[in-house]
């Protein structure tokens, strides 16, 4: 017998529509929104590396000497902050198809899909709230060590390589761990514009059936799970990263 | 039409109608923070008891809703509140008429529920925050637990929690965002409609996001000079 018919005789064996929930359909149709994973570890983790990189640029930008790169870091920040993630993907999504430039051109064909405009609106939203953690990181460091840094003849690159960024990176992980459980429940955001993630799936499991709590409860315990595995990672690095930092002998 | 003609105010543009919808999404957010407040006072009662099931109930409630998506936390209340309702009544009194909540209250109950998790949290450490030698001090000079907690907790604990709490705020207006999908007609669904009639989704969108941006700006002034007059006469280091 294989595992999965295994699998659904063990559902059958639940209570199904006499209780209060319906356990048997529960059991039963998890593996079906559980398809809908890989595509929402995708948008997570791409759009966090995509964002990740913006963000730099714009951390960079933000604490520069230059007032035309700051205001326009600030300007950026305060936007994304500022409005929802809704109306952003809406505009990415919906508000772009109204340009000429952009429906006659290439650009459409990258516009046009779903997939492409949640992970730009993904991606530029969660660069602004990443540029302001890795700003506070960077603006963490002790001026002192910077210093002495410098006199001993650390310049550039070096000086961010060797000094200035592994402090920032372990000052911000905590908050970064933050934006990352944010950004696993931000996704359920794009089942909206039809994108078939965990929600997506959810939402049309409930079309065919009509039992709404018991498949957004799966989908709920899946991102509850998702979200339990992040902290556990964000825990594990900082565990590894701020060794130093602890107190040396707990007995 | 321009931009100008498509918003103006009356029956030719859509400005007055977001408007409104402007006015909806502050009635929700304001609902769903009193309700979140209200609700993290009870969680972070639950938190900080000594007792280890109220602990761990106040520990589920904030792990769970802000654990899972916004989003779903929304629509399972839009699915489950009613149902819930129904089964109540007919169980506890025996009422067997379909029974169904007004949208708004469901919307604010549900974003409540999120921004209460996220109170319960600033609460717990704005308390966690006030020195124990405070309170052993206040002990001391034969305060009980009553006078102690207004004396000595309240004032204090206001004032650690007054920024996380503007973090909420922040949060909470732009989550009723979500509740469009209810079909509440605030600033979300209202740009939808206009979108979807005229024909120009940017346009509208753009004015939402511009009604967000001046939402959140206008209050995180309010809340800077909230911030000042609590922290009146506090020295600072």
């Amino acid at each position: 017998m294989s595992i999965s018919s295994s699998y659904f005789q063990m559902c059958d064996a639940l209570p199904g529509r006499e209780g209060i929930l319906n356990f048997n359909l529960m059991c039963n149709k998890l593996p079906d929104l559980m398809k809908g994973l890989p595509l929402t570890l995708e948008l997570v983790v791409i759009s966090l590396l995509a964002g990740f990189c913006l963000a730099v640029v714009i951390a960079l930008m933000r604490i520069s000497n230059n007032r035309v790169l700051d205001i326009s870091a600030r300007t950026y920040v305060l936007y994304f902050r500022g409005t929802p993630l809704l109306v952003q993907i809406f505009l990415v999504y919906y508000g772009l198809g109204q340009f000429e430039l952009i429906k006659e051109t290439f650009l459409w064909s990258f516009f046009r899909e779903a997939y492409w405009c949640g992970i730009l609106a993904l991606t530029l939203n969660t660069a602004a709230y990443t540029a302001e953690i890795i700003r506070g990181g960077l603006q963490s460091v002790p001026h002192g060590q910077i210093e002495a840094a410098r006199a001993i003849g650390m310049s550039g690159i070096l000086l961010y390589r060797r000094i200035i960024f592994p402090i920032a990176f372990r000052q911000a992980l905590p908050a970064y761990g933050n934006e990352m459980i944010i950004m696993v429940k931000a996704t359920s955001l794009v089942s909206i514009i039809t994108l078939m993630e965990i929600t997506g799936i959810a939402r049309y499991i409930i079309g065919k059936y009509w039992t709404p709590i018991e498949i957004f409860l799966i989908a709920g315990i899946i991102y509850l799970a998702l979200n339990y595995l992040v902290t556990q990672l964000v825990k594990f690095a900082e565990n590894k990263f701020t060794k130093y930092l602890q107190p040396a002998n707990k007995n | 039409m321009n931009y100008l003609d498509l918003l103006s105010l009356g029956d030719t543009g859509w400005g007055d109608e977001m408007l409104l919808g402007a006015l909806m999404t502050i009635l929700v957010s304001l609902s769903a923070m009193a309700i979140g407040l209200f609700f993290s006072i009870f969680a972070t009662m639950a938190k900080l008891s000594s007792s280890a099931i109220s602990r761990s109930i106040g520990n589920i409630y904030t792990t769970i809703v802000r654990g899972i998506p916004e989003l779903l936390v929304i629509y399972l209340l839009y699915f489950g509140a009613n149902n819930a309702i129904m089964g109540i009544a007919k169980g506890v009194f025996g009422y067997n008429q379909y029974i169904e909540l007004p949208v708004f209250f469901i919307a604010a109950l549900a974003v409540g529920l999120i921004s209460g998790a996220y109170s319960t949290e600033v609460i717990r450490g704005a308390f966690l925050a006030v020195p124990k030698g405070q309170i052993e001090a206040a002990q001391s000079v034969g305060m009980h637990k009553f006078l102690i907690f207004h004396r000595i907790l309240v004032p204090q604990v206001l004032r650690f929690a007054l920024p996380g709490l503007g973090n909420v705020w922040q949060l909470t207006l732009k989550d009723t965002a979500l509740i469009m999908v209810t079909g509440l007609v605030e600033i979300m669904r209202q740009a939808h409609i206009a979108a979807g009639s005229t024909h120009e989704p940017f346009t509208f969108y753009i004015t939402a996001a511009l009604l967000f941006l001046t939402l959140s700006s206008a209050s995180s002034r309010v809340l800077n000079i909230a911030e000042n007059w609590a922290n009146k006469g506090i020295r600072r280091a």
